[in-house]
């Protein structure tokens, strides 16, 4: 089942939502719809489900324009941000609601409910009401009930948000596995830029109701190709430097080959990594660390420049010794392409 | 130090509890005493058991429970639908649907009386030759008055409001739409299915204020000239007083029985689900057996 979204607008008052999203997501994967608040991800996800109409272009579901389905004849399970399982009904009657609005028969519901729940892992659970289960069980029942009517589409609206952290880890790797044993395509809204890397295959980036980009999370990750993915994605350092406009830029005294944008010239920040970083002791060097955190296997460095900046870097512990608060050192990037970003003034 | 405050609190809640009680006890127990200790006869029940015997009790309790029955169906089925519409659709209309009901609280029953019965007057005046005349006839149909039902309804709007707007404020009635349309209802089953039923307690509530209400209304039914239960028991009070106080305290134990009713109706969603019943059941034959 393929979704696609097709230069989609909506307008809430003075407030753009959706300003020209075009986005697909391909047969039985989990794409990530990931932004800030405010970006459009859950009125596009909206959108698909049927709770929300676009003001101008189209939703297609396998090529065909849904937008004017209603809401109850869209093939999309879908589990909410709050806990949306009906109070009154007990969690085998949650996941049977469907069924019984489809007018599947009282014996067939039950087994169905009962072996939607065993997926989920709560087949104890089935006489409990919602009040009597905790978040992370109501929101399982939620998934349970979302999938049972053997959707076209999951939809997942920030479903771990109200957890707590543990139980979010947990929770988001058996969506995963849940997924992908059904194959079923799957959009996920969320703002957690961790979530979104572990679970999707793709994830799309999303900002003032357009795409950024769309992409692996590795392909994200390593080669972001705009300066907001590269920064709300993962950590990011800003270093000064001078792009030359023949594709090259000067920085901690390096030349460097520029990624994207080449043309620019004059004074840009230059995007690096912490783990592309290089600190070395060194007794004549002008940069000062000026704290240390140790991460195990890599200890982060805060470094500071001789003009002032602020650079983040993360070095093999074994090596971090010698790079006590305090210590003078030299700081070296990679010889490879990196990201620049003209500044706005 | 705590413990001094904490004695001065419970000693203040015994005396406030005790005053209240006296407030509302004191005169129960009077109108009690007054029913069954008739001067020159001693203690007797007479006044009770005269009661079904008295010349249109049963007529006018009726009617005024029909009238309840059809002022609740009426109340419910216009704040139902335009409360959830207004939470749904047009979240800023609700200001404006809360003034409209309470606006019922400053106009009083003698005002709104006299306004139905100008109309009353005036209506088959100058309708006279149009179809409806009819109309005003009918609704002042002595067995059945609808107009005491609209009048009803227009005061038991602000109870009514007040009772279901805490319980959607206690559900959130989107999410529930939202969830139950993802799940194939349509959206009149959503309402149906999946906001209805968690509303059980509002919609019970909302119905007791407005049967309270109904039971104890006097003013319009009088100065309409109709004879609904209060009327009655004024009316009766002036030839035998025994009896008609006897019948307030009956209709008081009444309400109060119809209250527990209610609320009894409105807390029956903790109940033991039926499916764990039936399983808890056979699981007890083998242990049986066993021993």
């Amino acid at each position: 089942m393929t979704v696609e979204f097709r230069s989609l607008h909506k307008s809430f008052g003075a407030t753009k939502a959706l300003d020209g999203l075009d986005l697909t997501a391909h047969q039985g994967e989990l794409l990530a719809l990931l932004g800030p608040s405010g970006c459009g991800k859950t009125t596009a996800l909206r959108m698909l489900a049927g709770f929300e109409h676009p003001d101008s272009g189209q939703v297609l579901v396998d090529g065909e324009d849904i937008s004017e389905v209603p809401a109850h004849r869209r093939d999309a399970g879908m589990v909410f941000q709050s806990y949306s399982l009906f109070p009154h009904l007990t969690a085998a009657d949650n996941v049977a609601f469907g069924l019984r609005m489809r007018k599947v028969g009282a014996a067939e519901r039950r087994a169905r409910a009962a072996e939607l729940l065993e997926l989920v892992g709560l087949p104890q659970h089935a006489d409990r009401y919602p009040h009597q289960m905790s978040g992370g069980q109501q929101q399982r029942v939620a998934l349970a009930r979302a999938l049972a009517l053997r959707p076209k589409v999951l939809l997942l609206d920030e479903p771990l948000s109200a957890l707590d952290a543990k139980v979010r880890v947990q929770l988001r790797e058996e969506i995963r596995r849940l997924q992908q044993e059904l194959a079923i395509t799957t959009v996920f809204v969320t703002h957690d830029q961790e979530e979104a890397l572990s679970t999707a295959d793709r994830v799309a980036v999303m900002r003032d109701g357009r795409l950024e980009q769309c992409a692996s999370p590795a392909e994200l990750y390593d080669t972001p190709s705009t300066a907001f993915v590269a920064e709300f994605v993962g950590t990011m350092n800003r270093l000064p430097g001078r792009a030359t406009g023949d594709g090259t830029v000067e920085v901690l005294g390096q030349r460097l080959p520029v990624r994207g944008a080449a043309d620019t010239s004059g004074a840009v920040d230059v995007l690096v990594r912490p783990e592309a970083v290089d600190a070395t002791a060194d007794e004549d060097g002008s940069a000062r660390v000026t704290a240390t955190a140790f991460h195990g296997a890599v200890t982060r460095l805060t470094v500071t420049l001789a003009d002032g900046t602020t650079v983040k870097a993360d070095i093999p512990s074994h090596r971090a010794s010698d790079l006590a608060a305090g210590a003078a050192a030299t700081v070296t990037l990679p010889e490879r392409p990196v990201l620049i970003e003209a500044h706005a003034a | 130090m705590a413990r001094l405050t904490n004695r001065r609190i419970r000693w203040w809640r015994g005396a406030v509890g005790l005053i209240a009680g006296l407030y509302f006890l004191v005169p129960l127990a009077c109108s009690v005493l007054f029913t069954v200790d008739v001067p020159g006869q001693g203690f007797t029940l007479s006044s009770y058991t005269g009661i079904l015997s008295a010349s249109g009790f049963t007529s006018s309790l009726l009617l005024t429970l029909e009238l309840a029955a059809a002022t609740i169906v009426l109340v419910l089925g216009l704040l139902v639908p335009a409360l959830l519409a207004a939470r749904l659709g047009a979240p800023r209309l609700r200001p404006l649907l809360e003034v409209v009901c309470s606006l019922p609280l400053v106009v009083p029953s003698v005002a709104l009386v006299a306004g139905y019965s100008g109309v009353l007057r005036w209506g088959p005046q100058y309708l006279s030759r149009t179809p409806l005349f009819q109309t005003f006839v009918a609704v002042q149909n002595a067995s059945f008055p609808v107009v005491l039902v609209l009048a009803y309804t227009v005061m038991s709007l602000p109870l009514a409001y007040r009772a279901l707007d805490a319980g959607l404020r206690a559900v959130d009635v989107r999410t529930l739409m939202e969830a139950a349309r993802s799940c194939g209802a349509s959206p009149v089953r959503a309402v149906f299915q999946a906001v209805l039923p968690n509303l059980r307690g509002a919609l019970m509530n909302a119905s007791f204020l407005t049967l309270a209400l109904v039971l104890g209304e006097y003013t319009v039914g009088a100065l309409l000239g109709f004879r609904p239960f209060a009327v009655w028991i004024v009316g009766i009070g002036g030839s035998q007083a025994q009896l008609s106080v006897a019948v307030s305290v009956l209709s008081l134990l009444l309400t109060w029985a119809l209250l527990l009713v209610f609320a009894a109706a409105g807390r029956s969603r903790t109940r033991i689900p039926r499916r764990a019943r039936a399983k808890a059941a056979p699981a007890l034959v083998p242990q049986e057996s066993a021993s």
